[in-house]
C-alpha cells in the first residue's frame, strides 16, 4: 500500500511538471498579455515599463526559473489582471464550483442509478423505453442549449425561479456556501440540473447495460432459486456487482464536472472557477491558468485515488499492491 | 366561488404590489463584462470605471452626450499656458471627512505609485508635474508645457481622501477598508467575478439618488442577460446583444434606450510595408513589388466596394452607423462635411484600373472573433463585397488574445479593429491612431498600420500647443478632414450603445458606455 502510494505521488508531481511546462510555452506562443490588458490609449514607454513589472521582458527559461522557485515556496504568482495571489482567486471562487458540481454528481446518482435499474429489470416495457430514448437527449444536447430552454421556461415564462446568479450565501468555516439558504438552493436548482443532464444519462445507461448483463447470471438465478426476497437479490446482489463501472464513471465526471462547468457557469452567471479559467485564458493571464491547471491535475489524482480505494471496498477480489 | 376569486386576486393584487414597493428601493444591475478590482486607480478599463463611478467622483465629469461637466471641480481655467487653477465644491466622503484640496494633491500623487498595475492611470495625471494648494478649495496644477487637454485627462481619474495614507494596499480596496469616496453610492461588498452590492450615500453633495440598494450583477454571458431581464431579476441591462434587439424592441415589458457611441469599427491598411507586403499578392499570386496600399487609388476603391448601409442594416441589426470619422455628429470635433464612402463599385473597379490594378489583387483580411460586436461577421460580409470589385479576399479571424500581439507586429496588410474616445475630443485617436509612431514623443502608439502624413503631424502639434478651446477645435476638424480623406484606414461604423430596462424604469444613454445608477429613473404611469 505504502510503496503504492509513492508511485503515485512520483507519477502526479512529474505530470504537474509537464503541465506547467505546456501552459508556459502555450501562453507564450499565443500572445503577450500586456498587449490585451493595457489601456489602448498607453504610450510606448508605459508599455515597456508594464512588461517589465510583470517580468514578461524576460527570457522564457527565466521566467520559468522564477515561477518554479516561488512555487516551491507555495506562492503561484500574482494574477496579472486582478493582482492578488492566484491560489487566493480560485480558492475565494472553488466553493461556489464545488458546491454546484457535487450537487450534480449527487443528482445524477439519485436518479441515474433508480431509473437505469428500472430500465434494465423492465427493458419492453413502455416506461423502460421511455427512460432510455429520454437518455439520448440528455447527452445528446448541447448543455447551453439546454441551460437557456430552462431559463426562458422556468423564469421567463413560468417565473418559477431565478434566472442567474447565486442568490444568498451563508458562511460555514469562513466559506460562503449557497447551498445552506433556501434562496441559494434555489438559485442552484437549475445549474446543477444543467449539469447533471449528461451525467444522469450516462450512469442511466451504465446501470442498466450492467443489469442487463448479471441478469442472467447463474448466481443470480442460484439466489433466486434459493428463495431470496426479490428485493434482496437485486439490491446486493445485482447492485453491488454492477457499481464498479459507475463508481470509476462517476469519479471521473467529478473532476470533469468540477473543471469543465464552465458552458453551465457563464449560461447561469455562477461565479464558480470555470468563468475565471475561461476569462483568464481570454487576457492569457499566466499565473492564474497555471495555478488553476495545476489543482485540477491534483483534483483528477485524487479522485483517482480515491476510486481505485473504493474498488477494494466494492469487490474485495482487487487489490491495491499490483505484483510487476 | 367568484367571490372567493375575487378575494384571491385582490390579496395577491395588494401582494404584488408591496413586493414592488420594497423592491422599488433597489435596482439591479446587469453588467456585461467583470469589474478587476474596487481600487479605482488599478486598471483602466470600462466596466471597472463604471462601477467605481458609483462610489468615487472626479474633478470634471461628462454629461451623457459627453461634454465635460463640473463635478467636484467647480471651474478650472488658466493662469497662464503651464497652470490651471481648479476651484473645489463642499463635499463629503463617506466617512464623514470634508473633500479639500489635500485630496485632490493625494491622489495626483498616488496614481502612479499603483504597483503591478497592468493599465495604469499614469497616463492622465502624468501631464502634472506638481500642484499648489491655495486654500481648501482651490488648487493650482502645473504642466511642463502647455497641454490643453488636462481636463480631458482628469475626466478618468476618481479621487481619494488623503487620510489612506501612502501607498494604500490594492487589497483593501475589495474589501471596503480604503473604498472611501465621494460619490452618490457607499460600498457594501464585492465579490469578485460576480456582484457588487452599494447603498445609498446620504451624505452626497448632489441630487439624491433615487436608490436606496443598487446590486451590480456580472452576467457575461449576452443570451443570460437578456433572459434575466425578461424574468424580471435585473431592471437594467447594458450591451443588449443586436441578436435580442428585434424581439426586445416588440417587447411591451421592455424598454430600449440607445445613442451612437464614440466608439468606431475601421480596417487598418498596412503602410510599414514600401516594397513587397507578404499578405498582398498579385491576382494569380505572384509577389508583388509596391505595395498596393500605399497607393491613394486603391485605398478608396476598396473603400467604395464597402456597402455600409447594409453591413449597419444586416450584420449591426440597426446598431451603428456609417461614418468616415472618429466621432459621432454633435459632438465638437465631428466633422460635418465628412461624409461617410458611397457605395460605388463601379468607380471602385475604375479606381483599381487608374492604379495599375485592371484585374484586381489578391489580399488577406484578418479580424478578431470575441472582441467587437459581430467583428468575424463584419469581415466576411466586408471579403464578400470586396470580392466583387476583383480583389481576392481571403478571410482569417481568431481570438483577441492571439490577435492583439499580431496585429501590433505589422504582420497583417488588412485588419478589424475598434477605437473608444473615452474624452470624447478628436486629438485623442489623431494623436494615437494617425500621427506617425514615434515612441520618444509618445505619439501613433496605436497606429497599427504606421501611417505617417508629415501634414497631419505639423497640424497636429499645433493643435497639441493651443491652448484656446474654439481655436484649437478648428485646427483639429481641419487635420480630422485632411486625414481621413487620405485614407489612412477604411472607417466603416460608429456602434450604439444600447440599454434595455424593465417597463416603468428609463436609462439615459450614454456615449461613453458607462452604465450609472443614477441615471436610471422610474417613469410615472
Amino acid at each position: 500500500m505504502f510503496t503504492w502510494l509513492l508511485r503515485r505521488l512520483f507519477q502526479a508531481c512529474f505530470v504537474v511538471l509537464a503541465m506547467t511546462i505546456i501552459v508556459f510555452i502555450g501562453v507564450h506562443v499565443i500572445g503577450n498579455p500586456v498587449d490585451i490588458l493595457i489601456s489602448p490609449e498607453a504610450d510606448q514607454a508605459e508599455r515597456a515599463k508594464i512588461i517589465a513589472e510583470m517580468g514578461l521582458d524576460r527570457p522564457l527559461w527565466q521566467q520559468y526559473a522564477y515561477f518554479l522557485g516561488g512555487a516551491l515556496h507555495g506562492d503561484l504568482g500574482r494574477s496579472f489582471v486582478f493582482n492578488e495571489p492566484a491560489l487566493k482567486l480560485i480558492g475565494g471562487r472553488m466553493p461556489a464550483t464545488l458546491e454546484l458540481a457535487v450537487t450534480a454528481v449527487l443528482m445524477s446518482m439519485c436518479f441515474g442509478i433508480p431509473l437505469g435499474l428500472y430500465a434494465g429489470l423492465k427493458p419492453n416495457g413502455i416506461l423502460g423505453r421511455v427512460i432510455m430514448s429520454g437518455s439520448i437527449l440528455g447527452f445528446s444536447l448541447p448543455s447551453f442549449w439546454v441551460g437557456l430552454m430552462l431559463i426562458m421556461t422556468f423564469a421567463v415564462q413560468l417565473g418559477w425561479l431565478p434566472s442567474t446568479g447565486r442568490g444568498e450565501t451563508a458562511e460555514i468555516l469562513g466559506v460562503r456556501w449557497s447551498f445552506l439558504t433556501w434562496d441559494g438552493l434555489r438559485h442552484m436548482a437549475m445549474p446543477a440540473l444543467n449539469l447533471s443532464l449528461y451525467n444522469i444519462s450516462l450512469v442511466l445507461r451504465l446501470t442498466r447495460a450492467g443489469v442487463r448483463e448479471t441478469l442472467p447470471m447463474d448466481y443470480i438465478k442460484f439466489a433466486r432459486a434459493k428463495g431470496l426476497s426479490p428485493a434482496r437479490v437485486i439490491f446486493v446482489h445485482v447492485l453491488k456487482n454492477i457499481m464498479i463501472p459507475v463508481v470509476t464513471v462517476l469519479g471521473l465526471e467529478l473532476g470533469t464536472t468540477i473543471a469543465f462547468a464552465v458552458v453551465t457557469e457563464s449560461v447561469f452567471a455562477w461565479p464558480g472557477m470555470g468563468k475565471l479559467i475561461i476569462d483568464s485564458i481570454n487576457v492569457l493571464d499566466r499565473p492564474v491558468i497555471v495555478a488553476y491547471l495545476m489543482m485540477i491535475v491534483l483534483i483528477f489524482i485524487t479522485i483517482n485515488l480515491v476510486v481505485d480505494i473504493l474498488y477494494t471496498v466494492l469487490d474485495p477480489r482487487v487489490r491495491l499492491e499490483t505484483k510487476a | 366561488m367568484v367571490w372567493g376569486f375575487r378575494v384571491l386576486t385582490r390579496a395577491m393584487a395588494i401582494l404584488a404590489v408591496s413586493a414592488i414597493g420594497v423592491r422599488a428601493q433597489t435596482l439591479t444591475i446587469a453588467s456585461s463584462a467583470p469589474v478587476t478590482s474596487m481600487d479605482p486607480h488599478y486598471h483602466t478599463l470600462t466596466p471597472n470605471i463604471s462601477a467605481h463611478g458609483h462610489i468615487f467622483d472626479r474633478l470634471i465629469d461628462q454629461d451623457a452626450a459627453g461634454r465635460m461637466i463640473p463635478n467636484l471641480a467647480l471651474s478650472w481655467t488658466l493662469r497662464d499656458d503651464r497652470t490651471w487653477e481648479l476651484k473645489l465644491r463642499d463635499a463629503k466622503f463617506h466617512d464623514g471627512s470634508a473633500f479639500t484640496a489635500e485630496d485632490v494633491a493625494y491622489t495626483l500623487a498616488r496614481v502612479p505609485t499603483v504597483k503591478n498595475s497592468p493599465a495604469s492611470f499614469q497616463i492622465y495625471t502624468r501631464a502634472v508635474i506638481g500642484t499648489e494648494i491655495l486654500d481648501p478649495h482651490t488648487i493650482l496644477l502645473k504642466t511642463a508645457a502647455p497641454y490643453p487637454l488636462l481636463p480631458q485627462d482628469l475626466l478618468q481619474v476618481f479621487m481619494l481622501p488623503h487620510k489612506l495614507g501612502a501607498e494604500p494596499a490594492n487589497e483593501d480596496f475589495n474589501n471596503g477598508k480604503n473604498t472611501i469616496g465621494t460619490g452618490p453610492f457607499r460600498f457594501v461588498s464585492y465579490q469578485p467575478g460576480s456582484r457588487i452590492a452599494l447603498d445609498r450615500n446620504d451624505l452626497y453633495w448632489g441630487a439624491k439618488p433615487h436608490w436606496a440598494h443598487v446590486d451590480y450583477r456580472l452576467i457575461s454571458n449576452e443570451a443570460a442577460r437578456t433572459a434575466s431581464l425578461l424574468a424580471g431579476d435585473v431592471g437594467i441591462i447594458e450591451f443588449v446583444p443586436p441578436a435580442d434587439l428585434a424581439k426586445l424592441r416588440q417587447d411591451p415589458k421592455i424598454v430600449l434606450s440607445e445613442i451612437v457611441s464614440n466608439r468606431s469599427i475601421y480596417l487598418w491598411l498596412d503602410h510599414a510595408h514600401d516594397g513587397t507586403m507578404p499578405e498582398v499578392t498579385g491576382p494569380n499570386g505572384e509577389v508583388l513589388p509596391k505595395n498596393p496600399l500605399k497607393d491613394l487609388r486603391v485605398r478608396q476603391a476598396l473603400s467604395l466596394a464597402i456597402n455600409r448601409a447594409g453591413i449597419v442594416d444586416r450584420v449591426m441589426e440597426g446598431a451603428a452607423i456609417p461614418t468616415k470619422q472618429y466621432l459621432p455628429p454633435g459632438n465638437s470635433n465631428h466633422v460635418n462635411d465628412l461624409l461617410p464612402d458611397p457605395y460605388q463599385p463601379d468607380r471602385a473597379k475604375q479606381l483599381l484600373t487608374e492604379a495599375g490594378f485592371p484585374n484586381g489583387f489578391r489580399i488577406v483580411l484578418h479580424g478578431p472573433n470575441d472582441r467587437y460586436v459581430n467583428d468575424a461577421k463584419i469581415v466576411q460580409a466586408v471579403a464578400q463585397m470586396w470580392q466583387r470589385i476583383g480583389v481576392q479576399t481571403t478571410v482569417d479571424t481568431m481570438p483577441w488574445s492571439s490577435y492583439a500581439t499580431r496585429a501590433g507586429k505589422q504582420e497583417f496588410a488588412a485588419f478589424l479593429l475598434g477605437w473608444g474616445v473615452n474624452s470624447g475630443e478628436g486629438t485623442n485617436p489623431l494623436r494615437a491612431q494617425i500621427a506617425t509612431w514615434n515612441p520618444e514623443r509618445g505619439l501613433g502608439t496605436a497606429n497599427r498600420g504606421r501611417y505617417s502624413n508629415p501634414a497631419v503631424d505639423a497640424l497636429l502639434d499645433k493643435a497639441m500647443t493651443t491652448m484656446d478651446r474654439g481655436e484649437r477645435d478648428k485646427i483639429v476638424l481641419q487635420t480630422m478632414k485632411l486625414a481621413m480623406n487620405d485614407v489612412p484606414a477604411i472607417m466603416l461604423h460608429l456602434q450604439k450603445n444600447i440599454w434595455a430596462t424593465r417597463k416603468g424604469l428609463t436609462y439615459v444613454a450614454r456615449v461613453d458606455e458607462e452604465t450609472r445608477a443614477t441615471g436610471v429613473m422610474e417613469s410615472k404611469p
